[in-house]
């Protein structure tokens, strides 16, 4: 167990680095440097900002000093953005975006549960049907689509909720349903397959020869053993979450992280495109740490064969 | 079997006792194969002809297809109007009788655009699609194939860089390489292969010590001849199913890189590339957006569909 987990955990560190090294390599890689600029800067001067940024310095011990500052939190200055600090920019555009991914999570777990138990419940029935098409639906239309469609009928046509920004609860309602649309789809799916498997297990068979009431034996038995592959997709539900948030932000309006993201790579802010990245990066390998140990815990079946292969 | 219980039986012909003869066990007869022999493929095709939806997704996808190639020189032969062609003197308008997709912002005809468009997304996901399929294959049978040490850290490899978020990879690379659509392939498939490959390497694993590869070895048939006649035939189905979902997926991702301006440049456009433009004003101009999200997402919607479809029939033990 503890072997699997560090295990786990040496995977993280081990492509953590390598996204980044990728990444400074790949900016090294880009011809000019950030004071290529159109007015011609004295050549002092430009030692001056060389020796200031270390950039007089090999290759390798920029390298060095880069992974050394990432470590710390420190990912540069920006650019475009006179004299600010790149993990400033993070820091001051976090909230909003974890307040909408969090939200986003909460809603897409609760809902995409319920959704997943009542199909399987009411399995080849209308219900089923109904939930089983809806989920094609969440998982193919792309959450931009959806994003912008709920945009036009309830804030343009209806004015039931603002268009666009992010200054009230109001403001969570169309963000949330376009960013929770693909993961509720995928754990109704899931939930609905499983619990299928579970409904025809011979435990529960045994609970109801007991004699124990359906509800007990619903929640007790059949729900917590049925949204057990959930927890599989919590990973990869972040990484969904995350980029989904890029898109979405930029469509309601909202100065979270990913829009911070996409106004660097249009206006070409090569720290704060790295900052992001590896921001990013930590943020989803963290989440697939977590989803790889809570597998373990949750399922005791897993640990078994787990362990064995080491 | 006597004339009376023939009686019994209301036959139509008059039998009688000596129209019947007695015929022994004869082992050659038993052995004759009476029903023409369907191959596992076509048991798979006749399964999915029968499964309604993903035919019906078939049909939506063909549509798609045939008309992302002849969309654009229907408008122009009817119309005159080709990609580049643009009126400044009727931007944005509604559709109507002559733009039947209505105009863009620089009075482009949306018809031709929205079909041009879908030819590049469709290039995109299918390019890329089979690309990861190639080297997927390539690497996932070496993997399952040869198994052991080599397994291991080909394995170890493929772990590492998959954990690294697929999308952050795609949108470095495109900030360093000028996107166009050979980078914007390259970079959706540098980890979009590695699904593929873990797929092929549980396949051949799982065949390779099935007693048809034992036969096929003792009769003297090298690795090659193995993997390819043997193992990766048998491995079809999955693959299939795979290669139909991540066509969808390359198409999404491709969109998703057109948000943030990395997608394919003007005058090029893909369906993502055109929502985009689309989204500034389009609670005023919806049509601009409608036709292309339309399009991409009955695409996606087809291809989702018809790969689950597919996996039903290629393996109906799966189904539930």
């Amino acid at each position: 167990m503890v072997r699997y987990i560090a295990n786990k955990f040496f995977y993280m560190l081990v492509s953590l680095f390598i996204l980044i090294s990728a990444t400074f390599f790949l900016m090294k890689a880009i011809p000019g440097d950030p004071f290529t600029s159109e007015k011609k800067v004295p050549d002092q001067i430009r030692e001056r900002l060389y020796e200031q940024y270390g950039f007089d310095k090999p290759v390798y011990q920029q390298y060095l000093k880069y992974l050394g500052d990432v470590v710390q939190g420190d990912f540069g200055i920006s650019m475009k953005k006179i004299n600010r600090e790149v993990s400033d920019i993070i820091t001051g555009s976090f909230a909003p975006s974890l307040k909408l991914g969090l939200v986003a999570i909460v809603v897409a777990v609760i809902i995409g549960v319920s959704f997943g138990v009542l199909a399987a419940l009411y399995h080849r029935r209308l219900l089923d049907n109904i939930t089983m098409v809806l989920a094609v639906l969440g998982i193919a239309v792309p959450s931009f689509v959806i994003a912008t469609l709920l945009q036009y009928v309830f804030a343009s046509k209806l004015h039931w909720l603002p268009t666009m920004g992010f200054k009230g609860p109001l403001y969570y309602f169309l963000p949330v349903a376009a960013l929770s649309a693909q993961p509720i789809a995928f754990i109704a799916r899931l939930t609905r397959s499983s619990m299928l498997e579970v409904l025809h297990a011979d435990y529960i068979k045994t609970a109801k020869a007991k004699g124990l009431n359906w509800i007990a034996i619903l929640f007790r038995h059949v729900i917590r053993n049925g949204i057990m592959p959930v927890v599989t997709y919590l990973g990869p539900m972040t990484a969904n979450i995350v980029t989904g948030s890029v898109v979405i932000e930029q469509i309601f309006g909202i100065g979270g992280i990913g829009k911070q993201f996409v106004d660097a790579i249009s206006g070409r802010d090569y720290p704060v495109i790295m900052g992001i990245t590896i921001f990013y990066g930590v943020l989803l390998m963290i989440a697939r740490f977590i989803t790889d140990i809570a597998y373990v815990f949750v399922d005791p079946r897993i640990k078994l064969s787990k362990g064995k292969e080491g | 079997m006597d004339s009376n219980q023939v009686q019994v039986m209301n036959s139509p012909v008059d039998l009688k006792p000596e129209d019947f003869k007695k015929i022994g066990a004869d082992e050659k007869q038993a052995e004759v194969i009476q029903r023409e022999s369907i191959s596992a493929l076509r048991d798979a095709w006749q399964r999915l002809c029968a499964n309604k939806l993903a035919m019906t997704a078939l049909w939506v996808l063909g549509f798609i297809v045939v008309a992302s190639i002849l969309g654009p020189f229907i408008s122009e032969w009817v119309h005159g109007y080709d990609y580049y062609s643009n009126d400044l003197l009727a931007t944005n308008e509604s559709p109507s009788a002559t733009h039947w997709f209505g105009t863009d912002d620089l009075g482009r005809d949306m018809f031709v655009r929205t079909w041009m468009g879908a030819r590049i997304s469709l290039f995109v996901g299918l390019v890329a699609a089979c690309i990861d399929l190639i080297i997927g294959v390539i690497y996932g049978g070496t993997m399952g194939f040869f198994g052991g040490r080599i397994d291991e850290i080909m394995n170890k490899f493929s772990e590492i860089l998959y954990s690294i978020p697929y999308l952050l990879v795609t949108i470095l690379l495109l900030v360093v390489l000028e996107p166009s659509l050979g980078t914007i392939i390259l970079a959706l498939t540098i980890t979009g292969w590695i699904n593929m490959s873990w797929i092929v390497r549980g396949e051949i694993m799982q065949l390779k010590n099935r007693e048809f590869v034992l036969a096929s070895r003792s009769m003297g048939a090298g690795s090659g001849r193995l993997l390819f006649r043997h193992l990766l035939p048998n491995a079809v189905g999955p693959i299939i199913v795979t290669v139909t979902l991540s066509v969808p997926n390359a198409i999404f991702a491709e969109a998703f890189l057109s948000f943030l301006g990395l997608g394919v440049q003007a005058p090029v456009a893909s369906l993502g590339s055109m929502i985009n433009d689309a989204l500034t004003g389009w609670l005023y101009y919806p049509w601009r957006m409608l036709f292309p999200a339309t399009v991409i997402s009955l695409t996606m919607l087809a291809f989702n569909i018809f790969g689950d479809g597919l996996r039903d029939a290629l393996d109906p033990k799966l189904k539930k």
